[in-house]
C-alpha cells in the first residue's frame, strides 16, 4: 500500500501556497466533461459539491436522508474555530495550528493541520456571506467564545445551533447549483459499494431507499464525505442513521483505514436512563465555561439532594486536579476523570455513571438572565429530556461516544490509497490525531469541502484521468451482484431462522450487544486483556447475527430494517478492526487510553519512539487480522511534549 | 405505564391505509420515539411488520420526525418535536392516535413516512444568497446589529419538518417559505436578491400544489421552533416590493 502523504516541501507556512501552485489545473471549459460522485451532503459533502459545481464539474451527489438538510452535521451545537483574532487576545494561525496538534496529542500531520488553521479564516467569511447568523456584539461585530481546551476566544457560534446554521448555509449553496442544473442530487439513496476499475475508484452501487432499485453510477472520481462511525458503540451522540458502511466498503475494496481506534468520548452528555435508551444527547461543551463539575467527597452523601451538600464536601475534581485549565480541560481528560471518580464509587446515580455539572455559582454571579441568554436552549433541552430544571438543580452528565478521529487514510490532497477515491470531513483521518478539540470538526469539514478539494481534485483529473467508462464494465456487474447477494442473505436470515424454530431477534438486539462489548473494552479505557476478550466475542456475535437477526419486509420497498441490518452487519466486522488497532497501539494518547500506560495520577503516557505514526490497516478478509502499514509522522515545527493541563 | 395506540398503517403510496390498534408497556422517562421502538421490537419478535417512521437526530434539530399525535403535529407540547416528546406527558392508560402528515404535496410513502421533497425544490428555486466559494469579503466588513441578527435568526431556525403544512387547514406552506425569505431579507447579505427570491420561492410553492394561506395561524402554533406568523406578513410585504401583487 502506497502511503506517500505527498506533503509539499518548504517551510510550514509556504506549503499550501506551494501546493496550490504545483497542483495541475483542469482547463475551465473541460471541467463540465468530468463527472464527480460525491457521497454525503453534510458539511463536508455539501460544501464540496457546491464549490466543485461552481468550478464547472458535473456533480452527482448522494445522501440517505430524505433531504441534504438533515445530515448529521445539523446537530452540532457549540461552534466553529477560526484564527481570526478578532478579539485581539493573542490568537494566530500558528497558535490554532499549535493547539490543534497538541490537542490531538501529536498524532496528526503538521502540514495538514497548518493548512486547516490557514483556511479557517476563509470559512467564516464564506459562511457569513451566505447568511449564516453567527452571534454578534451590540456594535455589530462578530462575537467569539472560548471552547474546551483553548485559552483564546476563537470560536464562532450561532446560538446553540451552529451546525444547523452552517449546514443550512452549505445546503443553500448546494441548492443554488442544483437550480443551475450543475448538481444532480439523489436523496434517500444509499451507497452500498465502491467500484474500482484498473486500480482507480470509478463508481458506486446504490440502493434507492424508497423503491429498492439497485443502480450503478460511473464517474471520473469518487468523493466520500460520509461522516463518522461512533454508532459502533450503539449508544452515542450521533444521529441514529450514522454508520460506517461507505468507508468500510471502500476499505474492503482496498482503501487503507487509519487509526480506527481513535474515538472521542464527549464528557458532557445526558446519562443513560434505561434499557430502552436509543441515543445519548450531548450537552454542549460550552456549558463547561460556566458549569462546575463535581461529585460528593464522601460516599455517605451520595443520594442526598445536591443543594444539601455543603461546599467543602463537594469534590470539584477537575478544578483540583487541573488548576490552570479547571473545568475546561480537553474532552479526553475530562471524560477519563469522570470515569475515574465514578469507578471509585462516587457516581451520583444508581447506574454508577453520572456526575454533576452545576451552574449555581454562575447564576449567582451573572444572574439567571445572563445564563439563560448563553445556554437557554440547552437548559430547555435538558429539562425536556430529564424532567429536571437545571436552573434549580445541577445537571447530571456522563461521557458518551461522540466523534471518530480515525477514518480512511488520505494524503495531503485528501486522496485515499485508492487513486481517485477522495475522502472528506469526519470520514477521513487526517487532522485531529488522537483527540479532537471542540469546534474543530465543523472547521475541518468545511475546510475540506470549500477550500481544499476544489484545488486537489483538479490535480487528480489533470494527471490521472482514466478515460470514459460505461457502467456495463464487468467491475460494475460484479459489485452489483455482490450487493444483491448480500441483501438477499440479510432478508433470508429471518425466514430461515423461523423455519428452524429459533426465536426471532431484532437487528437492534445485536447492535446493542455489540455496543456493550465496544463500550466496555474499546471505550474510555482499554487494556490488552479487555481487547482480546472483545476480539473473541465479536466474531461469535457476528455469527449469531447471520443466524438469527430477523429482517422484516422485502427488498423492493422502503425498508428501514433492511437498511439498518446492512449497517449493523458492517459494524460487526468493522468493530474487530478497531480492537486490533487499539491492541496494536501499545501506548496511551489522546482519547486512546491504554490502562497499561498511565502515570501514577492516571494521566496518559505516550510512546513517541514506537508510535509516532498513523496505523493504517489493509483488508485481508472477514475475521482475518488486517495487514498493518504505517505512516511515520515528522514533527519539524512543534516539540513533542507531554500534554499538561495542570 | 400501559399505553394504547391507534396507528396509521399504509403499506405503500398507492395502497389503502387503515388504523391499527396496539398496546405498549412504556416508562415515563422514555421518549415518544423510544416508546415506538419498543412497539416495533414487540412486532418484530412476533413476526409482524413494524411501523415505519422518519427520524434521525432525536434531539429536535434535523426535522426528520413527523407525526400527527392526537390531531396535533408533533403532539401536545408547544415548541417540541415528536422526538423530544417524553412519555411523562402522558398518564397510565392513555390512548394515543398517531397519523402521518397529511397534505397532497406530501404524499405518503409508507405508514408514517411522507415525501417532503417539495420543500427542497422550493429552496432550490432561490432560497440562497448567490455567493461563490472564495468570493466573500472579510466577515466583519458588514456590521449587523444584534437586534436585526436575532430577528433573522428566529426565522433561520426553521428545521424544515413540515408541521406548518400538516397543521394548516389548507395545507399551505406559507410559513416555511416566509421563514426563508425573512431570514435572508433581514440580513444585509440577502438584501440584494430579495425581490427575485420572494418571487421565485412563491412561484415554486404554488407549483408544488400547496394550499393558499388564509391566516389561520395554526402553522405557527404547531411549529416546533415557534416561528412567528409575522414571517408571513413580512413575505407579503416582500412580495409587494417585488412588484407583483398576489391574486
Ligand atoms: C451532537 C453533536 C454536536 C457536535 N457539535 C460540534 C461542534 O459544536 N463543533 C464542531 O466542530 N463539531 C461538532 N460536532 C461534530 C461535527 O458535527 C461532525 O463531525 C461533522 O458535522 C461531520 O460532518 P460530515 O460532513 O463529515 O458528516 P455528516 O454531517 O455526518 O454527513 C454525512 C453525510 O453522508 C451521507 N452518507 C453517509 N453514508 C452514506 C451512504 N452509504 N450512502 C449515501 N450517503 C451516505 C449522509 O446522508 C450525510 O449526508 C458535533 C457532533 C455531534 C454528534
Ligand atoms: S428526529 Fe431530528 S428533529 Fe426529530
Amino acid at each position: 500500500m502506497d502511503l506517500d502523504a505527498k506533503i509539499p516541501s518548504g517551510s510550514l507556512k509556504d506549503k499550501w501556497d506551494k501546493a496550490r501552485f504545483e497542483l495541475k489545473l483542469v482547463n475551465p471549459s473541460n471541467k463540465r466533461d468530468h463527472k464527480l460522485i460525491i457521497v454525503g451532503s453534510g458539511l463536508a459533502g455539501a460544501s464540496a459539491a457546491a464549490s466543485l459545481a461552481e468550478l464547472g464539474y458535473d456533480i452527482e451527489c448522494f445522501c440517505f436522508q430524505d433531504s441534504p438538510r438533515r445530515a448529521h452535521s445539523i446537530a452540532a451545537q457549540g461552534g466553529i474555530n477560526a484564527a481570526k483574532n478578532y478579539q485581539n487576545d493573542g490568537d494566530s494561525v500558528y497558535r490554532l495550528f499549535y493547539d490543534t496538534i497538541k490537542g490531538g496529542d501529536y498524532r496528526s500531520r503538521e502540514a495538514n493541520v497548518y493548512r486547516l488553521a490557514q483556511v479557517s479564516v476563509n470559512i467564516i467569511d464564506q459562511c457569513v456571506a451566505q447568511g449564516v447568523p453567527f452571534a454578534r456584539e451590540y456594535g455589530g461585530a462578530l462575537a467569539n467564545r472560548s471552547f474546551g481546551g483553548a485559552q483564546v476566544s476563537r470560536t464562532f457560534y450561532a446560538r446553540g445551533q451552529t451546525g444547523q446554521q452552517l449546514l443550512l448555509g452549505a445546503y443553500s449553496a448546494l441548492n443554488r447549483q442544483i437550480d443551475r442544473g450543475k448538481i444532480k442530487m439523489h436523496p434517500r439513496t444509499e451507497m452500498l459499494d465502491l467500484v474500482v476499475v484498473d486500480g482507480h475508484a470509478r463508481g458506486i452501487i446504490t440502493r434507492d431507499l424508497v423503491t429498492g432499485e439497485i443502480r450503478r453510477f460511473a464517474a471520473d472520481a469518487v468523493l466520500l464525505a460520509t461522516g463518522g462511525y461512533a454508532n459502533v458503540f450503539c449508544l452515542s451522540t450521533n444521529a441514529k442513521t450514522c454508520n460506517v458502511t461507505a468507508t468500510y466498503r471502500a476499505y474492503k475494496r482496498g482503501a487503507g483505514f487509519a487509526n480506527p481506534c481513535f474515538t472521542q468520548i464527549h464528557p458532557t452528555c445526558i446519562p443513560v436512563s434505561g434499557d430502552y435508551q436509543s441515543k445519548l444527547t450531548l450537552m454542549s461543551e460550552s456549558l463547561r465555561n460556566d458549569g462546575r463539575v463535581w461529585v460528593p467527597r464522601n460516599k455517605a452523601d451520595i443520594g442526598k439532594p445536591a443543594k444539601s451538600i455543603p461546599e467543602e464536601d463537594r469534590y470539584y475534581y477537575l478544578e483540583e486536579r487541573y488548576p490552570s485549565f479547571g473545568n475546561l480541560v480537553p474532552r479526553d481528560v475530562a471524560s477519563r476523570a469522570a470515569k475515574k471518580v465514578c469507578d471509585a464509587g462516587y457516581s451520583i446515580s444508581k447506574s454508577g455513571e453520572a456526575v454533576y455539572l452545576d451552574f449555581a455559582e454562575a447564576i449567582g454571579r451573572d444572574g439567571q438572565k445572563a445564563i439563560a441568554d448563553r445556554y437557554g436552549n440547552l437548559f430547555e433541552m435538558y429539562e425536556r429530556i430529564t424532567g429536571d430544571n437545571p436552573y434549580q438543580t445541577p445537571m447530571r452528565i456522563y461521557p458518551a461516544a461522540h466523534y471518530t478521529m480515525g477514518g480512511l487514510w488520505v494524503d495531503y490532497n485528501l486522496m485515499s490509497s485508492i487513486p481517485g477515491l477522495h475522502v472528506l470531513g469526519e470520514a477521513n483521518f487526517s487532522d485531529h490525531g488522537a483527540n479532537r478539540l471542540g469546534a474543530s470538526a465543523l472547521m475541518q469539514g468545511l475546510a475540506d469541502g470549500y477550500f481544499v478539494i476544489p484545488y486537489t481534485i483538479g490535480h487528480y483529473i489533470a494527471t490521472q484521468y482514466q478515460g470514459e467508462l460505461s457502467t456495463e464494465h464487468p467491475a460494475f456487474a460484479r459489485a452489483e451482484a455482490e450487493v444483491r447477494e448480500r441483501q438477499r442473505k440479510l432478508l433470508d436470515i429471518g425466514a430461515k431462522s423461523t423455519k428452524a424454530g429459533a426465536e426471532r431477534k431484532s437487528v437492534d438486539y445485536f447492535h446493542r450487544k455489540l455496543g456493550k462489548i465496544m463500550w466496555e473494552h474499546c471505550g474510555m479505557a482499554r487494556s490488552a486483556s479487555g481487547l482480546e476478550q472483545a476480539l473473541a466475542k465479536i466474531p461469535d456475535l457476528r455469527e449469531q447475527f447471520w443466524r438469527q437477526a430477523y429482517v422484516p419486509g422485502g427488498a423492493d420497498e422502503l425498508n428501514p430494517w433492511l437498511e439498518k441490518a446492512g449497517r449493523v452487519a458492517d459494524f460487526l466486522e468493522f468493530a474487530e478492526i478497531m480492537c486490533h488497532d487499539a491492541l496494536y497501539r501499545d501506548e496511551s494518547c489522546g482519547g486512546h487510553f491504554r490502562e497499561e500506560h498511565q502515570t501514577e495520577e492516571g494521566e496518559a503516557v505516550r510512546n513517541d519512539e514506537d508510535f509516532a505514526h498513523g496505523a493504517v490497516w489493509e483488508y485481508q478478509g472477514v475475521g482475518i487480522k488486517p495487514k498493518l502499514h504505517t505512516e511515520h509522522l515528522e514533527f519539524e515545527n512543534v516539540k513533542l511534549t507531554t500534554r499538561s493541563y495542570k | 405505564m400501559d399505553i394504547k395506540l391507534k396507528i396509521w398503517r399504509q403499506p405503500g403510496p398507492d395502497q389503502a391505509g387503515f388504523f391499527e390498534d396496539h398496546r405498549v408497556e412504556a416508562d415515563p422517562h422514555m421518549s415518544f420515539l423510544e416508546m415506538l421502538d419498543v412497539l416495533n421490537e414487540q412486532l418484530l419478535v412476533a413476526g409482524k411488520d413494524p411501523v415505519a417512521f422518519d427520524h434521525d437526530c432525536r434531539e429536535g434539530i434535523c426535522g426528520a420526525c413527523s407525526m400527527v399525535i392526537d390531531g396535533h403535529p408533533h403532539g401536545p407540547r408547544a415548541g417540541t418535536t415528536t422526538c423530544q416528546l417524553h412519555m411523562r406527558e402522558y398518564h397510565d392508560g392513555a390512548e394515543i392516535t398517531i397519523e402521518p402528515w397529511r397534505a397532497s404535496a406530501f404524499p405518503i410513502i409508507k405508514d408514517l413516512v411522507v415525501d417532503r421533497s417539495a420543500f427542497d425544490r422550493i429552496q432550490q428555486a432561490g432560497g440562497y444568497v448567490s455567493v461563490g466559494t472564495g468570493s466573500a469579503p472579510d466577515a466583519n466588513t458588514i456590521p449587523i446589529g444584534k437586534r436585526e441578527l436575532d430577528e433573522a435568526f428566529d426565522y433561520a431556525a426553521c428545521i424544515g419538518c413540515g408541521a406548518c403544512v400538516a397543521a394548516c387547514p389548507n395545507a399551505s406552506s406559507m410559513l416555511f417559505v416566509a421563514s426563508k425569505v425573512a431570514h435572508l431579507s433581514l440580513l444585509p447579505q440577502g438584501k440584494v436578491e430579495r425581490k427575485h427570491r420572494a418571487r421565485k420561492l412563491v412561484a415554486a410553492m404554488d407549483a408544488e400544489g400547496f394550499g393558499s394561506c388564509t391566516n389561520h395561524g395554526e402553522c405557527s402554533a404547531s411549529c416546533p421552533k415557534s416561528i412567528s406568523v409575522d414571517a408571513i406578513a413580512l413575505l407579503n410585504r416582500e412580495f409587494i416590493r417585488a412588484g407583483l401583487a398576489r391574486d
